[in-house]
């Protein structure tokens, strides 16, 4: 019964959601208000009509009812409640129930919080974000559906993959999906503008926080997988650059150049187009991503023999609306006007610079990730491309990204003083220096480009909080005054300097992972005992242990340190009952610098009660996780500033000097 | 500076950073691809010793032998061809004897592969793509649960 409400509902909402497309931009063409209104209402009873479909199908999983051909294949009565909700979209179909509800959601806020947005543009933002809707809709009840029911019902479930059961990736998809979806608010803007054909501080003033709030999202999203794979894998590691990763991180990048181009057009009108285009790529970047994901190209091209229905609709649904968007931009783009002229140095300078080289690195990846199919689908050639690829690439164009970040906040609009911005900073680079010669002293000799590497890394978490520093007078002026100007200093500002900080400290624990991470593997018998990293580990022997569905090795170890410190710690390998699947539960202990990381390899076959065991200290680790805290956090700071909270956007006066656009 | 000038001083930039990044392409594509052989292919085409390559199959049946340390070796085989390999590490949870594999190393001289990584992973299903596709190439392997999989390895990432 209950599978059968979330089916009916689900294509309730598909018919609101065509309504929700059709009446609101047929309203704003003809300026009728009363269609426009529709457009609310629609979004709202869209919502709220998928939530219901998606606590049915919650229900259906935490009740077990294996009648349903999803939670047949995809749950078992003996999985922990967290998986059992989890396990939702742990799936196919459910994911794409839970896409096209965040999507209805991020809809329905359009509706309730943005009353003061002008009626012509709210509804044609709700207009062109219901047609997304309206296509994912149509994909899940013709191709996935969820509710599909099995006759006979089995009489237990096939289990959600085992890897996949665990608390932290219980989460990375909701997040990973908020962001991906989310950009689709920034998309939906775009087209309305293109419609209207104006592209002004008032709309950048919108599109803003809905994009800063997807990328928060992707951001914690990404974050979350990564850490999962450190942990979980057993192999130490943190980015694999699997097609996977790139998928989410193509959007990210590129998220984060329309981030900063927004602000561009916000504060000085520039940038209009360009910004446009931006907003259609990311979103077109997200919608490639979920293709790559859910059509089981990546795993193999033929996947799309096995079922080539998904694949080939999602790939209609990408061409349709990026082919649509790219034509729509490419007939009314040049309507619109371009705004405030600039110098080559200044801060519209810097953020081209930082748009210039984000979109290029997006593009290394998009061509890492896609060559190997493209290749095969032409020539049948298998190849891989893996790491090494994205360092050569990849890497050295970040860098120079990553050392002018810390300028481009000193550099004022319209025209910036290069020399000014570098003795602001003097502070920040002498730090720097003596921490080049300081690791360099410290690592005794070795490779010069790790020294500069944490000198860059320093370069990131101090440049921005002199940015800080120098606005709120710091040591310049009473301490009270400092006090009242931190006061005073736009949220947005106090927001910047903690993203742009995170950044900074992401990249230390990057580079002190890559640089001087100690790997060990050994075989250890009961007693033996190993040292690494100034700690003595013993390895106490294993146990057999049994958990709700599965079964497991339970390596214990005590760790002394050199004070004589000891405690215990514990990795096992676990084996699934259902799928007699096994995984690595690996032993991490953190310390301020670094982890104490074990995984427990296979048992010996001639000594008794012997294991294989990998051992690493990886200094720093965390920080890597630690730094996209601060960004997400940096986001949220920004996201509450004044001047998103408080009234209607006020329509900057717009200059009467027109210019060319600014070309990017 | 005149509008124009300025303009081509964007475009100069934009165009140099593009140029820099497909030089980086280009340079990363010849140098740091591997290519992907089964044991037939390899004996056929005469791969090079000591050229990276990846090295895909099935683990033989009663091959896999773990020596005093954790040097492990095993063969590779495509039904038709074996290759001996040899391997220092922890083998991956999901590496087991009959089950499809991926290693990547080189070639030595006497015609074993070192390896130095060895995949198989994801899923107790799970066939490498590459593997899955070899052997269907040569009528040994018909696969049946590539959508399972496929969907499976979406939500994990």
């Amino acid at each position: 019964m209950i599978a059968e409400i979330g089916q009916f509902v689900l294509i309730l909402a598909l018919v609101i959601a065509v309504i929700q497309t059709a009446v609101p931009l047929v309203g704003a063409h003809r300026s009728d208000t009363a269609l426009m209104r529709v457009g609310s209402t629609a979004a709202i009873a869209q919502f709220i009509l998928l939530l219901i479909s998606f606590s049915a199908l919650t229900y259906l999983f935490v009740t077990s009812d294996f009648s349903v051909s999803t939670v047949a294949r995809n749950s078992h009565s003996a999985k922990p409640m967290l998986y059992k909700v989890s396990g939702v979209w742990g799936n196919h179909e459910g994911s794409m129930l839970l896409w096209a509800l965040i999507l209805a959601f991020f809809g329905a806020t359009v509706a309730i919080f943005s009353r003061n947005l002008p009626a012509g543009l709210r509804a044609r933002v709700l207009g062109v974000q219901a047609s997304i809707g309206v296509a994912f809709l149509l994909f899940i009840t013709l191709t996935s559906n969820p509710f599909t029911r099995l006759s006979p019902a089995p009489a237990d479930g096939q289990g959600l993959n085992p890897l996949l059961q665990d608390p932290g990736l219980a989460f990375h998809p909701p997040f990973l999906y908020a962001g991906y979806v989310g950009f689709s608010m920034a998309f939906s803007f775009a087209v309305a503008a293109l419609i209207e054909g104006r592209v002004d501080e008032a709309w950048a003033r919108w599109v803003r926080p809905w994009t800063l709030t997807a990328w928060m999202m992707l951001t914690i999203g990404i974050s979350l997988g990564s850490w999962w794979a450190y942990y979980e894998l057993g192999w130490g590691g943190w980015w694999f650059w699997d097609p996977v990763e790139n998928a989410s991180l193509m959007p990210w990048l590129s998220g984060t150049a329309l981030l900063h181009s927004a602000i561009v057009v916000e504060k000085r009108g520039a940038l209009r187009t360009w910004t446009v285009l931006l907003a259609i790529l990311t979103f077109g970047l997200s919608l490639v991503g979920t293709f790559l994901v859910r059509s089981g190209v990546l795993t193999s091209v033929h996947a799309f023999a096995v079922d080539p229905e998904r694949g080939v609709f999602i790939l209609l649904i990408l061409c349709f609306f990026i082919g649509g968007a790219l034509l729509l931009y490419a007939w009314r783009a040049p309507t619109l006007k371009a705004g405030g002229i600039f110098a080559p140095v200044s801060r519209e300078g810097g953020i081209i610079f930082n748009n210039l080289i984000l979109v290029t690195a997006c593009a290394t990846v998009f061509v890492g990730t896609l060559y190997p199919l493209a290749l095969e689908a032409v020539t049948g050639e298998k190849i891989s491309v893996g790491a090494p690829f994205f360092n050569a690439t990849f890497v050295p164009l970040f860098i120079p990204l990553l050392i002018a970040l810390p300028i481009g906040p000193f550099l004022a609009w319209k025209r910036g003083d290069l020399l000014g911005a570098m003795q602001r900073l003097i502070v920040p680079l002498g730090i720097v220096i003596v921490a080049i010669i300081a690791t360099y002293v410290l690592q005794n000799g070795g490779s010069i480009l790790v020294p500069l590497a944490i000198g860059l890394a320093f370069w990131l978490i101090i440049g921005p909080m002199a940015e800080t520093a120098f606005r709120i007078k710091f040591l310049r002026v009473p301490f009270s005054e400092t006090l009242r100007r931190a006061a005073n200093l736009p949220r947005s500002s106090w927001g910047m300097m903690v993203a742009h900080l995170g950044v900074g400290v992401t990249v230390l624990g990057i580079v002190a992972i890559s640089a001087w991470r100690v790997e060990q593997i050994i075989v250890m018998s009961p007693g033996s005992s190993t040292e690494i990293a100034g700690v003595t580990l013993t390895f106490n022997g294993a146990k057999q242990r049994r958990g709700p569905n599965y079964s497991e090795d339970a390596g214990s170890f005590t760790v002394t340190e050199k004070s004589g410190r000891a405690y215990p710690m514990e990795a096992t390998k676990r084996v699934y009952t259902r799928q007699s699947m096994p995984t690595t539960e690996t032993g991490i202990h953190y310390y301020f610098d670094g982890d104490l990381y074990i995984a427990l390899g296979d048992r010996h076959e001639e000594k008794a009660g012997a294991y294989t065991v990998r051992i690493y200290f990886n200094p720093l680790a965390p920080w890597i996780w630690f730094g996209t805290l601060f960004m997400f956090f940096g986001g949220a700071i920004s996201l509450t500033d004044r001047r998103y909270r408080i009234g209607a956007p006020k329509k900057a006066k717009v200059k009467s000097k027109t210019m060319g656009v600014q070309a990017a | 500076m005149t509008r124009k000038q300025r303009r081509a001083t964007m475009i100069f930039a934009a165009l140099g950073t593009l140029g820099l990044a497909v030089g980086l392409v280009l340079f990363a594509l010849n140098d740091s691809i591997v290519f992907f052989h089964s044991p037939s292919d390899v004996l056929e085409k005469k791969v090079e010793t000591g050229k990276r390559i990846r090295l895909g199959g099935l683990v033989k049946e009663g091959s896999v032998k773990r020596g005093r340390g954790t040097t492990i070796t095993f063969a590779v085989t495509d039904m038709a061809k074996d290759i001996p390999v040899q391997y220092t590490g922890v083998l991956p949870d999901l590496f087991r004897e009959g089950q499809g594999v991926v290693t990547e190393g080189v070639m030595n001289a006497k015609g074993t592969f070192i390896a130095d990584s060895v995949l198989a992973k994801h899923d107790e299903n799970y066939m490498p793509p590459e593997v899955a596709a070899s052997l269907k190439k040569d009528g040994h392997w018909q696969g049946g649960r590539g959508e399972d999989e496929a969907t499976r390895k979406g939500a994990g990432s």
